[in-house]
């Protein structure tokens, strides 16, 4: 059988410039800035549209002349890619545009970012917010395997530092930093310090796919879904974010490891298991969800990715790069889903060659990631070079 | 010294949902309640009109002993919301019961908190209509 997206081909993607705060803009504008500047990548004109999966659908299509179109919300990063190439794959598109971000959201500094702050009535009289919620699994995972404050630092030093020579990231520059300046920042939710988080920011960015034989004519270098999948344990910050949480069907799985499923699919889609992974552009909204995510999808056995991030795997030059842009936590954070897309932006980045720092030399296969066990889910995409 | 202590009123406060009014009348009146599955004995992740493990649509609310173990925890020195008074310290309880709680520790130092520690409910007001759970090192 085919490769269920072997006709799909992505051939665009951009980022706009991240910031704090982009006071000329609000969430659709950087977004469409998003939607353009993935266009111009691909070498297409907005007119060659004809499916819209933006953050605000039907304004582009109108903004930008394109109806009839196809419209998808794009409530979701990685879901919303393996949805958009789906529509290729079923000859419901031929081009399908992508875009989001996120701009004027965040004035109030007093309090933690408002999309941090669940709502619901199990979790608001705690005072829980997302650092709050992803330290309540973190501790489980130090109690059960003794996992060290260093190893969390250990990840946060190598985010960071790969953000500090980027000069796209929001904090370039800002380093570089060594695990006891990540120790010694100042303490948010034991056992997260400040620089164990993310940041919050401001940015738009987008991704066009095509179907494959529109390559030809194409300036670009495409990239392929060599595979993808998503796994969700229920609404995030509405209940106890526990490890061990299960659900009555896939029993092997816990909340803890929750993103295992989704990797075990991706990597049967694409034939291919971590040891074919040249790069993992993860998601990082905290640094032990690496180490989570590590074990979770393989890279390492259960309780083993301390180790493994301490022995210097994930760093440059290491047998798997980490999150190569600065992330979350040095290269942006705009909400909504922009900084969800922008983890499939950087595999696709990394496997066309084209990264203006901490390039994998040769990357072939990379793999990223959205979301986290605070949160209750985790989605996968494998991206490669090769047409699958 | 740093005794972790119950908000005070001015926080941020529940909106209880039509399916959690035993569990909030329960809190008023000094009762920590749960749900459970008449036919198979599941206890759900929240109040359910449905069982997630038999699909029975008969489940009854019981009264907890209010003890139980601390699971996991946190401690917040960055505050959501102004009106939190840090440190705060949000945990997971797992009451002798079986049924999980997502609540906060109270009377003891950040220090004390460990895995498995015995604890106990103790209920605080968190608004004029609404109390909250809380939970203690057990005497």
């Amino acid at each position: 059988m085919p490769h269920p997206f072997r006709d799909v081909a992505i051939v665009g993607v951009y980022n706009t410039g991240q910031a704090r705060h982009l006071p000329e803009h609000d969430s659709a504008t950087i977004a469409l800035e998003g939607a353009l500047g993935a266009l111009a990548d691909a070498g297409l004109r907005p007119r060659d549209v004809d499916a819209v999966c933006t953050q605000f659908s039907t304004e582009d299509i109108l903004t930008l002349g394109l109806g009839p179109a196809t419209r998808r919300h794009m409530g979701l990063g990685i879901p919303s890619v393996l949805d958009a190439a789906a529509l290729i794959a079923t000859g419901q598109a031929e081009v399908v545009l992508m875009a989001a971000g996120g701009a004027g959201v965040y004035t109030d500094r007093a309090a933690t970012a408002p999309w941090t702050r669940p709502a619901h009535e199990f979790v608001i009289g705690y005072g829980l917010f997302t650092a709050a919620e992803f330290a309540l699994v973190a501790r489980r995972h130090m109690l059960t395997f003794g996992t060290t404050p260093e190893q969390l630092a250990t990840v946060a030093a190598t985010i960071r530092n790969n953000g500090h020579v980027n000069p796209k990231a929001v904090y370039f520059g800002r380093g570089p930093y060594t695990v006891d300046d990540v120790l010694a920042s100042r303490m948010i939710a034991d056992p997260y310090h400040l620089l164990d988080c993310a940041t919050t920011s401001e940015g738009g960015c987008g991704l066009v796919l095509a179907r494959a034989d529109r390559v030809a004519d194409l300036p670009s270098t495409p990239a392929w879904i060599l595979g993808g999948g998503g796994d969700s344990m229920g609404p995030s910050y509405h209940i106890a974010p526990r490890w061990d949480m299960r659900g009555s069907t896939d029993a092997d799985v816990p909340n803890g490891y929750v993103g295992r499923r989704a990797a075990r699919r991706s990597f049967a889609m694409a034939g291919l298991g971590p040891t074919d992974v040249d790069v993992a552009e993860f998601y990082d909204p905290f640094s032990f969800e690496i180490i989570r995510q590590l074990e979770a999808f393989g890279f390492c056995g259960d309780g083993e990715g301390g180790a493994f991030v301490a022995d210097g795997h994930v760093a440059p030059g290491g047998s798997l790069p980490i999150t190569t842009d600065g992330g979350l936590m040095s290269f942006g954070h705009a909400g909504h889903t922009a900084q969800l897309l922008q983890r499939a932006i950087r595999a696709v980045e990394q496997v066309r060659g084209s990264c203006e720092t901490m390039q994998v030399a040769g990357a072939e296969v990379a793999i990223c990631s959205n979301g986290g066990a605070g949160a209750l889910f985790t989605d996968v995409l494998l991206v490669g070079s090769e047409r699958p | 010294m740093t005794t972790l202590q119950a908000q005070q009123p001015g926080i941020p406060a529940p909106h209880p949902g039509r399916l959690a009014e035993p569990y909030w009348d329960g809190c008023r009146v000094g009762e920590l309640r749960f749900q459970r599955c008449d036919a198979c004995a599941t206890i759900p992740a929240r109040p359910a009109s449905i069982c997630p493990n038999c699909y029975g649509r008969s489940l009854s609310w019981e009264r907890s002993s209010g003890i139980g173990r601390l699971y996991s925890w946190t401690v917040v020195w960055r505050p959501q919301h102004p009106a939190f008074r840090v440190p705060y310290a949000p945990a997971i309880i797992e009451l002798d019961e079986g049924a999980w709680v997502m609540s906060a520790m109270i009377g003891c130092e950040p220090v004390d908190l460990a895995a498995g520690l015995h604890v106990e409910v103790e209920f605080h007001p968190a608004s004029d209509t609404v109390t909250l759970p809380y939970f203690r090192p057990a005497a």
